[in-house]
């Protein structure tokens, strides 16, 4: 059943460049998607650590940061009279640089702010991702600072033989976001359900009971945040890709938000929770920018993030999937309610 | 030697109202454990009310101090009525979300009514600044110090020797035992976060005619009232008094020294550097308010 859904979901998913031709929504969609990975990558922190980083876009941001300049090229002053030359690198080259800086980037993070819990850990992160900002802003040689990085090449594909396929159009784009989406969630699946994901649970749920049992409680939570910082990382790249012109901007506090807004409304801990939330509170400013002047739209916004709060504390999916779960366990009395996620298979 | 006694006195003024804002922030956080996001909305709104008063309605400028520490007061007992005591019992998370929430729809809301352009209010004080030797202040910032000394004196007043700052007090060391002794606690709740967002309103009020006034403008100073209660130790008024002023003296040696570009970052080194080396904030006595 789940299989079933999951299957058609991706098939719609993958149709939609064929019927929907509007260059606006089809860029929204685009957009939605780069912030839906970064989602998923923040609820393998927030959903299933239990840790709120509030920071996330930091890593957002080096992926994207990182991977302009690979492709850019630099050429900087070191303190010492060292210069600092890099010749431009293909876009693809930036890709992966930027998820393996921006997993190096959660290590340290998370070595440092995992000595804290609680608000201190999200006002450590906080910090973070502003420090980065500030760096992004004032370190004009490297970044532009507010003149920001332009003409930042699209992404090209290496195709043996046949050179190289530039990806310039949207329907490109949309595929390769798609893609890219696809392989993060089923990495975020296959990591929550084997042996690490239990132990990532178990210490959500007790961690002093999780360090009794013998779990590593810091390394499981450093691994998750490396794992996580880098999927971030892989969002910004394709985000600087796509949009070709990069500023500090990107690092703004509002930015991280909307990453936790899609992952508690859709469901934290669900792993389609940051899916359903992310299109939800992607598109809706598209649904609301006829109806609505822009400043009336954001505090919308804020208002439809408290009411979900109130009304479906545990989130949308979480919330659909118990329903269901109830209407089934009615019919057939005293069958066991299936819990939701436990589609896939538990690794030997 | 003159340039760093100039810095000194910058100190003190910056350092009066970011001690206001980590009181408010540190009471409310230390008393009710919330992560509270509107605070900087509160800091904006009372920067705002100052320009109604001076600006729009043409009343005296004395007069709008006292007039945003009321609107502070009702709009922070509004937010923990409609916001907060519905949710009591939430984990923190959620109550930051909401907290979150409300801070997004009030800055727009902000954005809406007043519009992007920065905003600046006429002062009564001359325009000459007051020379003491090799340094200068202007008589606006020195009478931003004294209302900010003055309301630091009676926060500390209303906490250490009023029934109200005993019942307070007793609610931050257990409230479970504080309410079998009497204490109403829901009512302790609501006066904790209307005494916290009257204070970041007073900041604003006192901080908006040295700067300009723009609906942003509150963001950073919700961060640097964060690193403020960081350092001070939760819940530590003393503690977040002391820590306003060194944020303070960072801040200045950091952008006199260093480069005024990253004059914002020294609140946030001090917040990573405090909670990896000191966790407890820099004065932790035993936690309790006062």
């Amino acid at each position: 059943m789940k299989a079933i859904i999951t299957i058609l979901a991706v098939a719609a998913l993958a149709s939609v460049p064929l019927w929907l031709r509007d260059p606006y929504l089809l860029n929204a969609l685009i957009t939605t998607g780069i912030f839906v990975i970064g989602a998923m990558s923040l609820n393998l922190l927030l959903g299933f650590t239990g840790q709120l980083s509030l920071g996330h876009i930091a890593f957002f941001g080096i992926g994207a940061y990182v991977s302009a300049l690979t492709s850019l090229g630099f050429d900087i002053g070191l303190p010492g009279d060292i210069r600092l030359v890099h010749a431009p690198w293909p876009p693809i080259a930036g890709f992966v640089l930027a998820i393996l800086v921006a997993g190096l980037c959660g290590y340290f993070v998370g070595l440092l702010s995992f000595r804290v819990r609680g608000a201190y850990f999200v006002i450590v992160t906080i910090s973070f991702a502003e420090v980065v900002r500030l760096v992004a802003l004032n370190w004009v040689e490297l970044t532009q600072g507010p003149l920001a990085l332009t003409n930042i090449p699209s992404i090209a594909l290496p195709l043996p033989g046949f050179g190289e396929l530039m990806l310039r159009t949207k329907m490109q784009n949309y595929y390769l976001v798609l893609v890219v989406a696809l392989t993060a969630y089923l990495l975020i699946a296959r990591l929550v359900h084997s042996h690490f994901g239990r132990a990532m649970r178990g210490l959500m749920e007790n961690e002093t009971l999780a360090v009794s049992v013998g779990i590593d409680v810091t390394r499981t939570l450093t691994i998750a945040a490396v794992i996580s910082a880098a999927i971030a990382g892989a969002a910004g790249s394709l985000y600087a890709h796509y949009i070709r012109i990069i500023d500090p901007e990107v690092f703004a506090f509002i930015n991280t938000v909307t990453m936790v807004i899609m992952v508690i409304s859709g469901g934290k801990g669900s792993l389609a929770g940051p899916v359903v939330g992310g299109l939800i509170f992607g598109l809706l400013p598209v649904a609301l920018r006829p109806v609505m002047a822009p400043e009336a739209q954001w505090i919308a916004y804020g208002g439809v993030l408290m009411a979900i709060l109130f009304v479906l504390p545990r989130g949308i999916v979480p919330s659909l999937a118990l329903r269901f779960a109830r209407r089934r366990s009615g019919k057939t009395a005293l069958a066991p309610v299936a819990l939701p996620e436990t589609g896939v298979k538990e690794p030997a | 030697m003159s340039e760093f006694l100039q810095h000194l006195i910058n100190m003190l003024v910056l350092g009066g109202t970011y001690a206001l804002l980590g009181i408010g922030l540190t009471l409310i956080f230390g008393i009710m454990n919330v992560v509270n996001f509107t605070h900087g909305v509160l800091y904006t709104f009372g920067a705002y009310i100052m320009f109604i008063v001076v600006q729009q309605l043409g009343l005296n400028f004395f007069l709008a101090l006292p007039v945003a520490v009321l609107a502070g007061w009702l709009l922070g007992a509004a937010i923990e009525l409609t916001l907060l005591r519905p949710l009591r019992g939430s984990d923190i998370d959620t109550t930051m979300l909401v907290m979150i929430g409300a801070w997004i729809a009030m800055q727009s809301g902000t954005l809406w009514i007043w519009g992007g352009v920065a905003k600046s209010v006429t002062t009564p004080f001359p325009e000459a600044p007051l020379v003491l030797g090799p340094v200068s202040v202007s008589w606006l910032r020195l009478f931003v110090l004294a209302a900010a000394a003055m309301l630091i004196l009676v926060t500390y007043l209303l906490i250490n020797k009023t029934s109200l700052g005993r019942a307070m007090r007793a609610t931050f060391q257990d409230h479970d035992t504080a309410s079998l002794m009497g204490v109403n606690v829901d009512m302790i709740y609501t006066s904790t976060f209307a005494i916290g967002s009257s204070l970041a309103a007073a900041a604003g009020a006192l901080l908006g005619p040295v700067y300009v006034i723009f609906p942003q403008m509150g963001d950073l100073a919700a961060v640097k009232a964060f690193a403020i209660v960081i350092l001070g130790g939760l819940g530590n008024i003393t503690g977040a008094v002391i820590g306003g002023f060194i944020l303070a003296l960072a801040e200045e040696l950091g952008a006199g020294y260093v480069s005024s570009g990253y004059r914002d970052a020294m609140g946030f080194l001090i917040i990573i550097a405090v909670l990896i080396f000191k966790p407890t904030g820099l004065f932790a006595r035993a936690e309790r308010v006062g």
